[in-house]
């Protein structure tokens, strides 16, 4: 569903994501995981297009993605979440919705359908739809960020550090609503995450990123008892 | 070289000095406390005003009320921060400008209620200094030369007192001054103090020259921000250099053209280079 | 305030700093929860975990940059929780802060005058300064250079000299090898020790597990706000829950 080679990013000179390379199969939930300053949500970005790509591809579903605006991505099939949800504050909570299930599709949608659009998406989250933007608390904001992904009809979600900011129940909560989404609405998943214990349970598969490389690329029981991912998470011993 | 243009380019210098010390004043708010004080001018204008009333009403010698004009305007420094500043420091900038700025039409205001529109001066006439075929001014001989002490001092009070590092210091990082044991909000007011009376110094000098009336501040107000954005807002030693190239413009735009001319050529530098250099000639 | 199973003195007794059930947060956003532990005189401890536990968001509340949002901070028996930071430097702890935070544009010496800034401390100055430079001799040969132009491992020094410069009881060090070569690293955590031989009391937080836990006698493992694990570090590097902190399973 989503070929990524060779990619790669550059700030200057400082070489941010180097040589990346992943295949994503339809249906499966990708975690992509790393220490701070791994390249993973600039790889994340780089999909989802909110930045270009210094050299390599990135094909979702065949066609070349690489550099295209992200409202173009998006309305090919790929949503992304934002880490930190800004949602209109001035908007209802359904207005928000609804603006993503239009725009995020053909932009022309009747408001009768994007409202229904919009209905269903606060449905799987679990959302009233009659509630308002203020005083909606962390978890419930997180929610809304999936409500407003999932209104544009995605075949491909891009979820970026869904569990943060929330406390332990709501990230099980937030954790298992990513699964439901794959397993009930059949969406394939890039999860993007430095909450580890979650993650690691759920996904299918993990690619882990240091310093801008892949390191390593499989089962997650594996990824936990790799040396070298060990090595980045726990620090090094003694070089001296 | 032409002798007369000598003596411009002197008189530039002379100029320059007192705008150097205004300048200096605003960049040290500014870089300390992250203000804009868009008043400093009318701070200015308040204690030439305390001069004059101190000297012409009360008849104290001139040297005794300039002392007390510096204490005053230090003092008009301190409420402005403890009044207006200090509850909207959190918020946006805007703010602050709009609070400063209404300062600005309220002691003007307020000094053309007290003392009415007309020009004031203070009646001191000092003598003219004759160099050959040239005259240099002894009160701006005397404004310059104080005016070099007053930055000489500031600067070793920044360079060497625990104080004046703790000010350059929190120009840098303010959220960790507390971890060094530093009070922040009294740091605060003594550089609005220091602000303050640098504005008072700079009045002494002024009413030497100039008759004082409610709008004065407008002769030298747009200056002086021309010059600190020149310079680098909140950079020291830039907004002190930019003080003497602008003045030397006027003083040497005034010999070849007019007064007026000499200002719109400032002015048009001062453009000029904005687009060039937008940060300022020595920011970082 | 119960003891601990995993060998831990009952909180509150003869503890140089004690933390009982402290929250904090930024707005709505909860970073710790119900966080407790004790530090004794002439201890290293260590607070251990994963990224975005909570490790800095705790040493901010004991230097006192931020507000603990409840429960109580005390440091030789007087209450601290809701004392401003230049009071808390004044009662003897001085926190390094993460990244080092130093004044790029002030000299070395200036830096660590300006750590000097508090009374009690500014008398002593000359003897500060000379024992901080002989504890760092490169830094003496910079003394005059801004502080912005030094290497990333002696801008680390300047850092924790200058936190040294206030004569505190205890030392908060806030991720001292974040954004260093593995060599410097090494060499940081040797200053650690000889600090520790020096007689002062420290509290390391550090996202480096394996080299934190060879320099502190007991550290805390910080999860997502909460403490899940305590005890001496010998025993903790045995401990498969701390790998499964970092790594997830």
């Amino acid at each position: 569903m989503l070929e990524v080679s060779g990619l790669s990013k550059r700030f200057g000179h400082f070489p941010a994501v180097s040589a990346v390379s992943f295949t994503l199969r339809k249906g499966e939930i990708l975690g992509l995981i790393g220490p701070n300053g791994s390249g993973k949500s600039t790889t994340f970005n780089l999909i989802a297009g909110a930045m270009r790509p210094s050299s390599g591809s990135i094909r979702f579903e065949g066609t070349e993605i690489g550099g295209l605006p992200a409202h173009r991505i998006c309305r090919m099939g790929l949503a992304r979440t934002f880490q930190i949800p800004r949602p209109f504050r001035r908007l209802s909570l359904m207005e928000n919705v609804m603006l993503a299930a239009n725009y995020g599709n053909s932009g022309t949608l009747a408001k009768s359908d994007a409202q229904r659009r919009a209905e269903r998406a606060l449905d799987m989250v679990g959302l009233p739809a009659a509630d308002g933007i203020e005083g909606l608390g962390a978890a419930a904001l997180k929610k809304l960020e999936l409500a407003r992904a999932l209104a544009t009809g995605p075949r491909l979600l891009l979820a970026d550090e869904s569990l943060g900011g929330l406390d332990h129940a709501e990230m099980e909560h937030a954790a298992l609503m990513l699964e439901t989404i794959r397993t009930k609405l059949g969406i394939t998943i890039v999860w993007v995450e430095h909450i580890m214990g979650l993650l690691m349970r759920i996904v299918d598969r993990v690619i882990v990123l240091d310093h801008g490389e892949k390191i390593f690329e499989g089962l997650p029981e594996a990824a936990a008892k790799d040396a070298r991912v060990t090595e980045i998470y726990l620090g090094h011993g003694r070089r001296g | 070289m032409d002798i007369y243009l000598f003596e411009a380019i002197i008189n530039g210098i002379l100029l320059g000095g007192v705008l150097a010390l205004l300048a200096l004043g605003l960049n040290l708010i500014f870089g300390v406390i992250d203000v804009v004080w868009i008043c400093y001018a009318e701070l200015v204008m308040c204690g030439m005003y305390m001069i004059f009333w101190l000297h012409s009403f009360f008849g104290w010698p001139i040297l005794l009320a300039s002392f007390a004009a510096i204490l005053g305007v230090a003092g008009l420094g301190v409420l402005l921060h403890l009044l207006v500043i200090s509850p909207i420091l959190g918020s946006a900038p805007i703010n602050q400008l709009l609070a400063t700025g209404g300062m600005l039409f309220f002691l003007q205001s307020l000094a053309t209620l007290l003392f009415g529109t007309d020009f004031r001066n203070i009646g001191v006439r000092l003598p003219l200094i004759e160099l050959g075929d040239i005259f240099i001014s002894y009160s701006r001989l005397l404004a310059f030369g104080t005016a070099l002490i007053g930055a000489v001092a500031l600067y070793l009070f920044l360079s060497r007192t625990y104080l004046g590092i703790a000010m350059r210091a929190i120009a840098q990082d303010r959220e960790i001054m507390g971890l060094m044991g530093v009070d922040q909000r009294r740091v605060y007011l003594i550089t609005s103090a220091v602000g303050g009376a640098l504005a008072g110094l700079a009045a002494c000098l002024l009413v030497l020259q100039y008759d004082v009336h409610p709008f004065i501040g407008l002769s030298f107000g747009p200056i002086t921000f021309m010059i600190c954005v020149l310079g680098g807002l909140g950079n020291m030693i830039g907004g002190f250099i930019a003080a003497f190239v602008m003045s030397q413009i006027i003083a040497v735009g005034g010999y070849y053209f007019s007064i007026e001319i000499s200002y719109v050529l400032a002015f048009v530098f001062f453009i000029v280079l904005m687009f060039i250099r937008p940060q300022g000639l020595l920011a970082r | 305030m119960a003891a601990d199973q995993n060998g831990q003195r009952s909180l509150g007794e003869g503890a140089m700093l004690t933390l009982c059930n402290i929250s904090a947060g930024y707005g709505s956003f909860r970073a710790l929860f119900d966080v407790s532990l004790e530090v004794g005189a002439g201890e290293a401890i260590g607070v251990v975990g994963p990224n975005g536990a909570g490790k800095s968001t705790l040493m901010r509340v004991i230097s006192g940059m931020l507000r603990a949002s409840s429960g109580e901070l005390v440091f030789e028996g007087r209450p601290l929780t809701h004392v401003p930071a230049h009071r808390i430097v004044e009662a003897g702890i001085a926190h390094v802060p993460e990244h080092r935070r130093l004044f790029a544009r002030l000299t070395v010496e200036e830096n660590l005058r300006i750590g000097a800034f508090l009374p009690q401390a500014r008398r002593h100055y000359v003897e500060r300064s000379e024992w901080v430079y002989a504890l760092f001799p490169r830094l003496l040969e910079r003394r005059r250079q801004l502080a912005g132009t030094l290497s990333g491992g002696e801008q680390q020094m300047v850092a924790i000299g200058r936190a040294l410069m206030s004569k505190p009881k205890l030392l908060l060090m806030d991720e001292p090898s974040a954004g260093l070569a593995p060599l410097v690293v090494d060499q940081v955590f040797d200053l650690v020790r000889r600090i520790r031989e020096e007689g002062y009391t420290v509290l390391i937080v550090e996202q480096n597990l394996q080299q934190v836990l060879d320099v502190v006698d007991r550290a805390y493992l910080l999860e997502v706000g909460r403490i899940r694990l305590s005890g001496l570090s010998a025993e903790l590097k045995k401990n498969p829950a701390i790998r499964k902190a970092y790594i997830g399973l």
